[in-house]
Formats: C-alpha cells, structure tokens, sequence
C-alpha cells in the first residue's frame, strides 16, 4: 500500500470511528443540538423577534448558535480521546499526526452540518423565513469549515489543560472573531438579497481564513499532541 | 539488541525524571522493569512508545532511531498501558478494525477475527467494549496491540485493577506472546505479577536502572531480596 | 549573568533621557492644537503605546515560531515577556484611546476597527495568559503558548480587515487623507518630530523592558533549576 493510500485509509478511519460511535451514543449530537435550540429559544425571549428585528438579526442569531454549539461538540469530541487515553491510540499508529488532525476536523465538521442542518429548518418554521438559499449554505460551509479548523487544533490543547471546561471558548472565539464577522455579514447579504459583487468581500476572506488556518494547524499539529 | 537506550535524560521542566539511563533488551528476551511509583518506568516506557521525546541520549528499537524514525518503530510496536486505549460506543470488533486501518494492514477481517480467537474474545465479537468488565477490556487491549504482529511489546502495569480470574487469564494470554519470541518489556511494582513471566529484571530506581539479572542469576525464590536491595542502595547512594 | 550587563544600565539612562525628552517636545515643543486643544497632546503617546503593543505581538509570534523550531527555553521566555509588556501598553493605548475619543467624537468608546481591534488583541493577551496558568509541564506550556502566539497574530490582520469592511470613524492621522474621517487633523512639522520622536522613545523603551523581563525570566528558570537541585547533575 502507498504511504498515501496508508494516510487517507487511516484519516478514513478515525472520520468512520467517530461517527459510527456518535450513531450509536447520539451523546454529543443530541447534546450539541439540544443546546443550539436553547440559545435560539433564548434569543427569541432576549431580542423580541419581530418581523422587522427578524431581517437583520437572523444571520446573527444564527452564528451564534453555530459558534457555542460548536464550541461544546468541539471540546466533547477531543475530551473522549483524551479521557479514555485513546489520543495515544491514535499517536501509536504508524501515520503522519496531521492524518489525526484532518481526521478529527472532518468529524467535527460533519457534526457540526448535521446540527446546522436540522437548526436551519426548525428556526425557518418557527419564525417564518426562509434559509434553504444556496448562498446562504455556501457561507454555513465556508464559516463551519474555518472555525472548525482552529476549534479542533485549540481544543487538542484545551483537553490537556487543567482548566479546560473553560477554556476552549476562551481562546476560540477572539482568534474566531473574522470568521464570525464574515459569516454573518455574508449570511446577512444573502437573506437581505444584496447584490452579489457586496458579499464577495466577506466570501473572499472567508476562503483566506479557511485556508490560512488549515495550513497553519496541519503545520503545528505536531507541537500540540506530543510530549 | 532488539532495544538499545544509552544515556536517556528526560526532564519535565525542572525535574529531571530519567538520568542518563542506559537499557538494553536482547531479541526475544522477556524484561520485566521493576521499580517504585514515580522511580521513571512509565516514562521510560512512553519514550519507547515514541509518545515522549527524550531530551538526551540515544534510543534504538530494531534497529530504528527514536524520534527520527517513529513511524518505522511505530509500525514494530506494540503497546499496552494502564489505559485500554479503546473506544466504548464500539464493538470489540469494530475497535479492532479501527485500529487495522490505522496500521494500513491489508486482511482487517481475518487479522481481527484471529486476534479475538487469541485474547478469548470472538464470542463477544460484537458486543460494545462499554459493556465489557476490567478484564476483558484489558485482553482486547492486548489483541489491540498485537493487531500488527509487533516484533517489540510494551506493557505497562498491565494487570492494575484485575481481579484474580482476569489476571490469570491475562497471563496466560501474555505467556503465549512470550512463546511466541516477542520482545517484551513489562513494568510492574507488584514483584509476584512478572516473576513467572520474565527472562530478566531490572530495577529502575530514580531515574536509572540500578539493578539488572536474568531469572537463572536471581533465583526463583531471590527476586524480592534482589528487588529490596536493588532500591535501597540506590536510595542510599543520594 | 547575575551582574546587570552594562549595556543594559546604558539602556536604562537612555530610556529615562529619551522619555524626558520626548515628554518636553509634546508639552512644550509641539503647539497645542486648535480645534481639540490639550487633549490632542494624548495622541502622540497613545498611538506610541498602541505602537510598542504591536512590536509585542510581532516579538511574541516570532520567538514562537522560533521556539517550535529550536526548542529552545530562552524563546518561550521572551515570548511570555514581550506578551506581559504589551499586555499593559496596549491598556494604556485603549483607555488614552478613550480619553481622546471623548472629546474627538463625543463618546467614551466607538466600535472603529483599530480601537476594536486593539481590545480583541488584548482578550487574545490574556487568553495567552491564562493559557499558560492551566499548564504545568513547562515544555507544554512553551509549546501551546507558542501555537497560540502564533494563531494570534495570524488572525489579528484578518480581524482588523473584517471590522475595517464595515465603516471606520477613526481618523488616519498619518499618509492618508480620508474626509469621511471625523476628528482628524493634519500635522505641522513640530508635531510631526514630536509624534516620530515618541515613537522611537517608545520603542528603546520597550526594548528595555524587555530585555529586564527576559532577565526576570531566566532568573526565575534558574530558582526552579536549583530547587530541584538539577545543578548537582
């Protein structure tokens, strides 16, 4: 077998391991969700969505949910390796570390869908707009992707801190701060149907974001998982 | 020598842990590390494992340096510590399989199904490792680590927290590996628990191996004596 | 290294010239502006502070990215000791920001980039801090802070692009003319000497500091070498 073939099988594998053991607990997902529909039913007390609040704070609302929701799927999903000390499982095989980095990113980002697409539905009934745009998914996409990227590298390093439970949140958001910005700007545009040429820009730096931080976990990966 | 570790220094910030430590393991030979809690043979062990790096010295294994070439000595390694390293939503099976493609080896299935015959498994193939008790945990554990048919074993303490009946069983599946001309090196604090097992003993005592003998030079009825004067004179020493 | 080398105690009195001097162009060289009067003399120090504040940020990453490269502890501590220095500067810049906003647009904070920014960089200064009060094992600790220093800086640029996409009130003093700026004013050339000159005060000023806190830093790796009595080994 190809040292390449070797990686993506085992990348494969920790992405199958995840969700398979996620498909029988439903421990994080349910959690994961339980909690976005809480912060939504929140908000709806806290800002009074009327129709009009509704235009402009919808794609707010919505990143919100994405970002704490994510938080706690993030911080869940690397606790489990480290608790049951399977990380070392994991830095025992034969394989670059940057296969269990990726590995460990697509299954938090595939949770984090899996959330977005059961919130994206329910918050269209309960307040009457429509979030099926295909603008609207592309930006669900991109934002989930970077903030994904850097939450599964910090919370590699939250988990093996004392105070970790609080931890994550703390150094996520600020470095999160650009893809959150972007994310609602450009979720707004989309809902609100301004002209394309004015989301590009928050497209645009989404795409930078994304590729910057990916390349830069991949790189330091190494640095936070060994001793 | 299938382990070869001349002046090992491992630090954790200021403390020191491991003294320019030399060890070695002939191929084949059974080493049972012995020593008392925080003497340095978890960390020894880790750094065997390639989960920890060395801040001085030179480490070997089969042939490979240690942390140049950890994915070579990585494929050549089996390891079992106090932790499972195993997952509980999954089935004993699936477990192994996961752990098979992680070594890229080409059977998965037939690799697995052999490994849960070996560890006495195969009937509760398919059943969640949550559900399991200390002591099979600790055998699937073990077919785990030998999933890749490692030509080196690492165990640390294997046997904490089995009760009589699963340590039993947990010996007779380890004396089986030892027949099979492993390479295999197992801490302990408990004396009784590697006495039947091993070929030689070392006594590691802060940070240094300080004694060292195989089971003839020992003898059978010796190795407490030999282990309680081991770590005296060392102590004595400082 | 127990001795004070005398280059630093060159650097000290330089430091203390330096900053008497540069506080007597501010007061008494630079005129007192028209529209804003006194209160404009804050900016030649604010912008100074926010200035040292960012050299911090550019020292810190880098002595990352070296200590990942070399594992060397003197990287981890000057990293540690450029976020501490900066960590303060870059409070002085935000509430000098404040007392100048006040008068400027008639408010205590606005959500202009820069400003934002500057307090985003703060919260990442002390998610840096307590980053490394949750780690115990020195080398972990050298290595996360690292990481993070480095994500820091990386993100900062893109986080001050997203804000500026958005509208800016904050006036570009210096190689722009933006009219929409309100509050801004165009420098005469003693204010021009007196802003450069602070600047560079700033900046010995900084290196000072740092290089005692890098002292500080050893010093103390040192007390722990010889509490665990590594030195007899």
């Amino acid at each position: 077998m190809s040292r390449f073939k070797a990686y993506l099988r085992a990348l494969g594998a920790i992405v199958w391991k995840d969700l398979a053991a996620e498909l029988r607990s439903r421990e994080l997902l349910s959690s994961m969700l339980v909690f976005a529909l809480l912060v939504i039913l929140i908000f709806n007390f806290a800002l009074e969505l009327d129709i009009k609040a509704r235009d402009t704070i919808t794609a707010g609302i919505l990143w919100v949910t994405f970002a704490f929701a994510g938080t706690l799927g993030l911080n869940r999903s690397m606790a489990s390796e480290k608790d049951r000390g399977c990380l070392d499982g994991l830095l025992l095989a034969p394989v670059d570390r940057s296969a269990i980095y990726f590995g460990k990113a697509i299954g938090n980002l595939v949770f984090m869908f899996i959330v977005e697409i059961i919130v994206l539905p329910v918050y269209s009934v309960l307040y009457n707009v429509n979030l099926f745009q295909p603008g609207l998914l592309l930006v669900i996409f991109l934002g989930s992707l970077g903030y994904v990227a850097v939450g599964t590298l910090l919370a590699t390093m939250a988990v093996q801190v004392r105070t970790r439970d609080i931890l994550l949140p703390i150094l996520l958001f600020p470095l999160a701060l650009p893809v959150l910005i972007a994310s609602v700007k450009a979720s707004n545009g989309f809902l609100q149907a301004i002209p394309l040429a004015e989301i590009m820009p928050w497209l645009n730096l989404l795409i930078v974001y994304d590729i910057i931080f990916t390349a830069i976990a991949f790189m330091v990966f190494d640095y936070v998982v060994e001793e | 020598m299938m382990i070869s570790v001349r002046n090992l220094v491992k630090r954790f910030g200021p403390k020191t842990v491991l003294h320019r430590l030399d060890f070695e393991v002939g191929a084949g030979d059974f080493v049972g590390l012995l020593g008392p809690n925080g003497a340095g043979k978890t960390t020894l062990l880790r750094i065997l494992a390639s989960l920890s790096r060395p801040a001085a010295g030179r480490v070997q294994i089969a042939g490979y340096r240690l942390p140049a070439q950890a994915a070579q000595v990585r494929r050549r390694l089996g390891v079992v510590s106090h932790q499972p390293l195993l997952y509980g939503d999954l089935t004993a099976e699936e477990n192994l399989f996961f752990y098979g493609r992680m070594y890229a080896l080409e059977e998965v299935k037939t690799r697995a199904a052999e490994v849960l015959h070996l560890v006495g498994l195969y009937s509760r193939r398919s059943d969640l490792v949550r559900t399991f008790s200390r002591g099979m945990r600790q055998r699937l554990a073990i077919g785990r680590a030998v999933l890749h048919d490692p030509e080196v074993m690492l165990f640390d303490e294997p046997h904490t927290g089995l009760d009589q009946d699963a340590c039993a069983m947990l010996d007779t599946v380890l004396s089986e590996i030892a027949a099979r001309g492993r390479t295999v090196v197992m801490t302990s604090h408990d004396l009784a628990r590697v006495a039947d097992l091993a070929t030689r003993f070392d006594v590691i005592s802060r940070g240094k191996i300080v004694a060292s003998g195989t089971r003839q030079e020992i003898g059978p009825d010796n190795l407490l004596r030999f282990y309680r004067q081991a770590v005296k004179s060392a102590e004595g020493e400082v | 290294m127990n001795e004070k080398p005398r280059l630093l105690k060159i650097l000290d009195i330089l430091t203390l010239v330096l900053i008497l001097v540069a506080a007597g162009l501010v007061f008494f060289y630079a005129p007192v502006e028209k529209v804003m009067g006194l209160v404009q003399k804050v900016f030649y120090f604010h912008v100074a502070n926010a200035w040292v504040g960012m050299l911090g940020f550019t020292v810190a990453a880098v002595a990352g990215g070296l200590y990942l490269w070399k594992g060397e502890k003197k990287w981890d501590i000057a990293g540690l000791a450029a976020v501490e220095i900066s960590f303060v500067f870059f409070l002085i810049a935000i509430v000098s920001g404040s007392i100048w906003a006040r008068p400027a647009w008639n408010t205590w904070w606005t959500w202009d980039p820069r400003l934002t920014t500057a307090a985003i960089v703060e919260l990442i200064y002390a998610a840096y801090l307590l980053l490394r009060q949750g780690v115990d094992d020195p080398d972990r600790r050298a290595r996360f802070s690292a990481v993070y220093a480095i994500f820091g800086f990386i993100s900062v640029p893109l986080t001050f692009i997203s804000i500026r996409l958005m509208r800016t009130i904050h006036p570009v003093v210096v190689g722009s003319s933006d009219p929409s700026a309100q509050g801004g004013f165009s420098m005469i050339a003693p204010m021009k000497v007196a802003f450069f000159f602070s600047l560079f005060t700033f900046s010995v000023f900084f290196v000072d500091l740092l290089w005692h806190r890098i002292r500080l830093g050893r010093l103390q790796d040192k007390v722990e070498q010889l509490r665990w009595g590594n030195h007899r080994i």
